[in-house]
């Protein structure tokens, strides 16, 4: 019996250019790399047509999931809580991708969101500065699984949207409003200009100075 | 030792890493602590992280997020390119990548040159020593 060590799902993927790609984490289920950047979907769906409801209500959502399985997965978890139906008995009408108007625009994104601690349930608004609404939910997921210890499922967006710059609450943002703005860089990160020039020893201590 | 390069909007910098290695770019605006929007004259403005980019002493006026073609007039209106290429910084990147770029007859060339230089070296020394002796 030969073995056929080829197909080693369990190797490590090739370490790419994108430093939020952590296709390390899904390199044991999927042996094809896949980056966790946040996609929105706009899934529309309805129960299925019976004897007692010809047509049934057509109900319609935006949400973000990174792939388009996963979006529909996410949609029958919500209209499951909402109204009686289930993936067996309903039906994905559309799926489609909503992309950003505007990506080379800085917006100040606020994220309202209810999300489940150890101890219960509680809501949440957060503040992005990002050119992206995919970009800041992306932000305010990671954001919430290091301050928070709160991971993806356990997480519901209840509402996003676009905040002019004088309605900002939070300071973190409000920072920035600054058409002035000017601050100096304290310490140069220094590092070689691609990882395949990185190297374990180095002959001197880096210069850091600015 | 107060700050001299200032992340600013205007603000020139070179990228150090990824794929626009090696351009020169011009801070746009600053979306928060890490990151500047960016834009260049043959690149479409986009996002980069500041570990990206190396400031240069070269700053350009303009508002904050100016439209493609007043920031390629501001650009040509401050000489961007011409002073680069004159400053220290600019002259050395110029010659790494001639130096970089040499076939084997170039080094072969080069090689020649060397030897040349250092006769000519040592036989000034060589005079200068015996005036001395």
């Amino acid at each position: 019996m030969i073995r056929d060590d080829t197909r080693n799902r369990f190797s490590f993927p090739k370490l790419v250019e994108n430093p939020r790609d952590r296709s390390f984490l899904a390199s044991w289920c999927f042996p094809v790399e896949y980056s966790v950047s946040f996609h929105q979907y706009q899934v529309v769906g309805r129960a299925l047509p019976s004897e007692s409801d010809e047509h049934p209500k057509i109900y319609r959502m935006k949400l973000w999931a990174t792939n388009e399985v996963r979006a529909k997965s996410k949609f029958w978890y919500f209209l499951r809580k909402l109204k009686k139906v289930k993936k067996s008995n309903g039906q994905v009408l559309a799926i489609n991708e909503i992309f950003e108007k505007s990506p080379t625009k800085i917006k100040n994104y606020g994220i309202w969101l209810r999300y489940q601690s150890r101890t219960g349930y509680h809501n949440m608004y957060k503040e992005y500065r990002d050119t992206t609404l995919n970009g800041a939910v992306e932000h305010m997921y990671n954001e919430m699984a290091s301050r928070h210890r709160v991971r993806f499922p356990c997480i519901q967006i209840i509402k996003t949207a676009t905040i002019p710059a004088k309605l900002c609450k939070r300071e973190s943002s409000k920072q920035f409003h600054d058409s002035h703005i000017k601050f100096p860089l304290v310490f140069k990160k220094v590092r070689p200009p691609s990882r395949k020039l990185k190297t374990t020893y180095k002959a001197s201590r880096p210069n850091l100075f600015m | 030792m107060p700050f001299k390069r200032y992340v600013e909007i205007g603000r020139v910098g070179l990228v150090n890493y990824g794929k626009d290695y090696g351009k020169l770019v011009v801070i746009v605006d600053v979306i928060d602590q890490n990151r500047a929007l960016v834009d260049a004259p043959d690149m479409v403005r986009s996002q980069m992280n500041f570990k990206r980019l190396s400031l240069t002493d070269i700053k350009i006026d303009i508002k904050r997020v100016p439209k493609k073609k007043t920031l390629v007039a501001a650009m040509e209106a401050a000489d961007v390119r011409n002073k680069w290429e004159n400053s220290s910084w600019g002259r050395k990147l110029i010659v790494q990548k001639r130096r970089a770029s040499l076939n084997d007859f170039d080094r072969f060339k080069l090689m020649l040159a060397k030897i040349k230089r250092g006769g000519v070296i040592r036989q000034e020394l060589a005079k200068l020593k015996k005036q001395s002796a």
